[in-house]
């Protein structure tokens, strides 16, 4: 996969340079640097507080930074808070959360954003939500409604949504910390399966075992700024004592 | 002098339908401008949100009897001839945009904030995440609340008796002045208020039982 994303990123689809975002008194990020490939499957790892969410949410402009710059499939973040619905066209989020639509069936979930967003008709939206239902393994409850699935299902059909949408680009915040263990399982296969499929994406994790498989890259962050990045290996053999530390709590 | 019969019975029920009316004047046009002050109030723009809140405060300030007064004898004062029911009707539609705004602004802000974030996220613009998210869902927990305030809206009609509006406290008033039975009179005069609100108490306990099941 790095291989691929290292023959084909002549222009990163996600770049922040020198990104600055506090919250009051509370500097979150100081300084962050990051280039992703297209391809590219990237972990970003760290205590809380560190600033990964954070970094993750600046991305796709639910965050306002305060210096640098962000820019994501050509849309500058930085300069387009008044409109972001064209990045958020290629940029697709899922929250730990789920936060699908309680009102809505799994289907109309899915098929709401290409219906209202990309006046697709009815069928084509019809159409995509099955096929993205299918990726993740959840055709049969289309019917249902959130509050009838597990939380493993709904996170589930939270990708499927995003997916819907065509992203170029998708982003994974902390998406299985609400889950039981037992749960987990089937929605990091889902994101497995995504990366596979050759999708960017950038997922905040405490999955070490999950980075370690799938991703391309590993992002140790560490107070606002990426302490030690490299290749998956590098969990195995980290080079600052602050990975190092993180590490050895986590799999403790 | 005439005793309290069938025919004041009657001029009460007329009474009653000037109330019902008045109520669902205020109800409607008020319902309008409730939800443009609810929208006001959570408006991004501060100027926005400032003025509305002090629109706000005002009235909810102002006791609805005085704004009857002000929009009755205001307008006439400028030789604009307004008819009571027009003059009620303003008054309430301030009380109603006022009261019923800050209970919709509260059902649209008990909406998760990670329920407008993901409208966001899937490139809804603010119309549609209004429309298709946040409305839907806000809509039923307003309905119970809602449903309740009807109630006062229908008791406050009463207050349109102040500037000569002949609703169903006028009316009383005015029967009460002809045969001076003020007991029997105005006993009658609650029995049908009571008759008006409580099928509206009765369906919003319903309401409120209903919607509360599964409620998050």
């Amino acid at each position: 996969m790095s291989a691929i994303a290292e023959s084909t990123s002549t222009q990163p689809v996600v770049e922040l340079k020198g990104v600055h975002k506090s919250f009051g008194a509370l500097k979150v990020l100081e300084g962050l640097d990051l280039a992703i490939g297209f391809g590219e499957v990237v972990a970003l790892l760290g205590r809380s507080g560190s600033g990964k969410s954070t970094a993750l949410r600046c991305i796709n402009g639910l965050e306002r930074i305060e210096q640098g710059s962000i820019e994501v499939c050509g849309h500058r973040v930085d300069q387009m808070y008044a409109d972001m619905k064209p990045l958020r066209r290629d940029v697709g989020i899922v929250f730990q959360s789920y936060n699908l639509f309680p009102h809505l069936t799994v289907e109309e979930n899915i098929t709401i954003s290409p219906r209202i967003v990309k006046k697709s008709s009815k069928k084509e939206a019809t159409d995509i939500a099955s096929s993205a239902l299918a990726k993740v393994g959840l055709l049969e409850k289309r019917d249902n409604y959130p509050e009838q699935l597990s939380g493993g299902q709904q996170q589930r059909v939270a990708i499927a949504r995003a997916l819907a949408m065509q992203p170029k680009v998708m982003l994974f915040d902390e998406v299985t910390s609400a889950l039981d263990p037992e749960l987990t399982g089937e929605v990091l296969r889902a994101m497995e399966q995504l990366a596979k499929d050759g999708m960017t994406m950038i997922a905040v994790t405490h999955e070490i075992g999950f980075a370690r498989r799938v991703a391309d890259r590993v992002i140790f962050m560490h107070k606002g700024r990426i302490c030690e990045m490299g290749p998956a290996s590098i969990i195995d053999n980290p080079q600052t004592s602050e990975m190092r530390q993180f590490l050895d709590h986590d799999l403790k | 002098m005439p005793t309290f019969g069938l025919n004041q019975f009657v001029f009460l029920l007329q009474g009653a339908v000037w109330t019902i009316i008045l109520s669902i004047l205020a109800l409607g046009i008020g319902a309008v401008a409730a939800f443009i002050v609810a929208l006001c109030r959570i408006s991004a723009n501060p100027v926005i949100k400032y003025v509305s809140s002090v629109y706000v405060l005002v009235i909810q300030g102002t006791p609805l009897m005085v704004l009857m007064l002000i929009c009755y004898f205001g307008f006439n004062l400028y030789g604009i001839d307004v008819p009571a029911l027009v003059g009620a009707t303003i008054a309430m539609t301030l009380y109603v945009s006022a009261f019923l705004g800050e209970v919709w602004r509260g059902c649209l802000e008990s909406i998760p904030r990670t329920q407008w974030e993901a409208s966001d996220c899937l490139g809804h613009s603010r119309v549609q995440r209004m429309r298709y998210v946040v409305l839907p869902q806000a809509i039923k927990i307003s309905i119970p609340p809602t449903v309740t305030f009807m109630v006062q809206i229908v008791k406050n009609t009463s207050l349109a008796s102040i500037i000569g509006f002949v609703e169903l406290t006028q009316a009383g008033k005015l029967v009460n002045n002809s045969t001076f039975q003020p007991f029997i009179c105005f006993v009658i005069v609650a029995a049908i208020y009571f008759a008006i609100c409580y099928p509206l108490s009765i369906w919003g306990k319903i309401l409120e039982r209903k919607y509360n099941v599964g409620h998050r």
